[in-house]
């Protein structure tokens, strides 16, 4: 039998500490949507997904309202569209966003990812095209999220496509100039992208995955922040444990929901992302729970090793509480989306150059990030090749998303509102990258990639 | 189906018997009950069985979280599984 001690610290992580289900994803595989016609190429993405997911936020409702356990997110994400496009006869995919918007709209979800391309050893004729088409395609959709992977520690980096995405950053920064660039807070570059993320704005549903599949993303950076205030002064390994512990139970708790989702829409489990994932939420910050191992601000000396630790235990509490851990898995440091962070950032003492260094240790990239709207392309390309790098190198997945908000300069604030935040803009080296880009080609893959 | 309910606020006479009616109300049968009162605020944990209830746990959600609000008490209903997943192995 349970005792109260337990049900009320349930409820108190539910009430007080922002314990939730980040998100519910549902995969859907677009590939047999493919046709020489676009038009009828969209029309079969929208009955599809349509099709698939009109269940899928009412499903999410119920099992919130049962459980008590809030679901923030209901999604969706599909095939990489380069790969569904291919087939079509056109030179704009635009289209095929449209009718993404339209599917997710229709079903009540808040994001739908996947008008995406993988291009991390060279780009096909309708990769080239849908990167092309990624500026039109998030300035006239509202919910629709891209993503294009450059790079793998299996194949290298592609500094074509790195070249090309910093173009295309700024492009879509001008064409959404009106909202502060908000288009770019869409769009995700990466390197070693996974197959099953849940969370936006990078999922996608990969060609390795089912007909369709539930992913669902957990969350509690305050149920962590709060466990730790119990062990002030403690040793690291105190720390570590308790993160674990916890980690175990907001872990154990999304897979349950996982497998009700699963077993309600008849649709297979996938897996759960073990991340702690912020919010703009006061008390509901990974920059906090660093400060509160004994950093004074979140971005001076020792939160490279704190968010390493942090990254560490999180997954070693999840792995055992789910039956398949995948996605992400790991702690997020988006800036915009997190209050401690802004705070960090507004003070200088969390700088673009701290950002990639803890992008080493935890489990994505460079996130959110604000840097003045005069940024040249070309610099936004060098800051996709150093966080590839770092991804290519370690066996991890790392990203990109950056907004150079246009008219704006070093100290402003840019307002996305809702769980993207606001970001304070932050300075970039002045220090031309321009020839290094301008080179082309492929960095060729590390000795970690010679496993076989 | 087995759940917890749960009721917090502030003590004052009649919490337990109102609340224990409109369980009644509905053909819900009490199995445990456990309550404590820390500076005047008021806990109730109770265990619960739904199945000759008439409303499934998510109506049954809703009317209780009404009738607290009402009352000025936080109560809800959820199900075990939640609880045993989260403390038990």
């Amino acid at each position: 039998m349970l005792n109260q001690h337990e049900i009320m610290q349930t409820i108190q992580m539910i009430d007080q500490q922002h314990l939730d289900v980040r998100t519910i994803t549902m995969g859907i595989s677009l590939l047999s949507c493919a046709h020489s016609d676009i038009k009828i190429a969209c029309d079969k993405v929208y009955d599809k997904i349509t099709r698939y997911a009109e269940k899928l936020v009412a499903t999410g409702e119920a099992i919130e309202k049962e459980f008590g356990i809030p679901i923030v997110n209901k999604r969706i994400s599909v095939t990489p569209i380069a790969l569904v496009a291919a087939a079509a006869q056109a030179d704009n995919y635009t289209p095929f966003a449209l009718a993404m918007d339209r599917a997710a709209k229709s079903c009540g979800v808040n994001f739908i990812g996947g008008f995406s391309a993988l291009v991390q050893k060279g780009m096909t004729d309708a990769d080239r095209i849908l990167i092309a088409s990624i500026p039109e395609a998030l300035a006239s959709t509202d919910i629709v999220c891209a993503s294009v992977n450059v790079g793998s520690t299996k194949a290298g980096i592609d500094m074509d496509a790195v070249a090309l995405m910093g173009r295309t950053i700024k492009e879509l920064a001008a064409r959404t100039a009106d909202k502060g660039g908000f288009g770019c807070a869409k769009l995700v570059v990466f390197c070693n992208a996974v197959e099953d993320n849940p969370f936006m704005a990078g999922a996608f549903h990969g060609v390795g995955e089912p007909e369709k599949v539930i992913n669902v993303g957990v969350s509690g950076p305050g149920v962590v922040y709060h466990a730790l205030q119990s062990v002030k002064g403690a040793p690291f390994d105190v720390v570590a444990e308790t993160v674990k512990k916890t980690a175990f139970r907001i872990t154990r708790m999304g897979q349950l929901v996982a497998q009700e989702a699963s077993r309600r829409l008849d649709t297979p489990f996938g897996i759960v992302d073990l991340s702690l994932a912020p919010t703009p939420a006061i008390g509901d910050s990974v920059a906090r729970i660093l400060e509160e191992m004994g950093l004074e601000v979140c971005g001076t000396h020792g939160t490279t090793a704190a968010l390493a630790l942090l990254n560490d235990a999180v997954k070693k509490g999840g792995v055992m509480a789910s039956s398949h851990v995948g996605g992400l898995s790991g702690a997020f440091i988006p800036v915009s989306e997190d209050e401690g962070m802004i705070a960090a950032a507004a003070s200088g003492a969390l700088t673009l150059d701290k950002l990639e260094a803890m992008t080493c240790v935890c489990s994505v990239g460079l996130d959110m990030i604000a840097v003045p709207g005069d940024t040249p392309a070309e610099t936004l390309s060098a800051i996709i090749a150093d966080e590839a790098a770092i991804g290519m190198v370690n066996s991890k997945t790392t990203a990109v998303r950056i907004i150079p908000a246009p008219g704006c300069k070093v100290g402003d604030t840019v307002e996305f509102g809702g769980l993207l935040g606001s970001a304070p803009v932050q300075p970039v080296h002045p220090f031309s990258a321009r020839d290094f880009v301008a080179r082309g080609g492929r960095i060729p893959a590390p000795m970690q990639s010679l496993k076989n | 189906m087995k759940a917890i309910v749960t009721v917090i606020g502030k003590d004052r006479v009649g919490i337990t018997a109102a609340v224990c009616s409109l369980l009644a109300q509905h053909n819900i049968n009490i199995l445990d009950i456990t309550q404590t009162v820390l500076q005047e605020f008021f806990t109730m944990v109770m265990l619960v069985d739904t199945s000759a209830c008439a409303a499934s746990i998510g109506e049954m959600a809703d009317i209780l979280e009404q009738a607290g609000k009402e009352q000025n008490l936080s109560i809800r209903i959820q199900r075990e599984d939640i609880f045993n997943a989260m403390h038990r192995i």
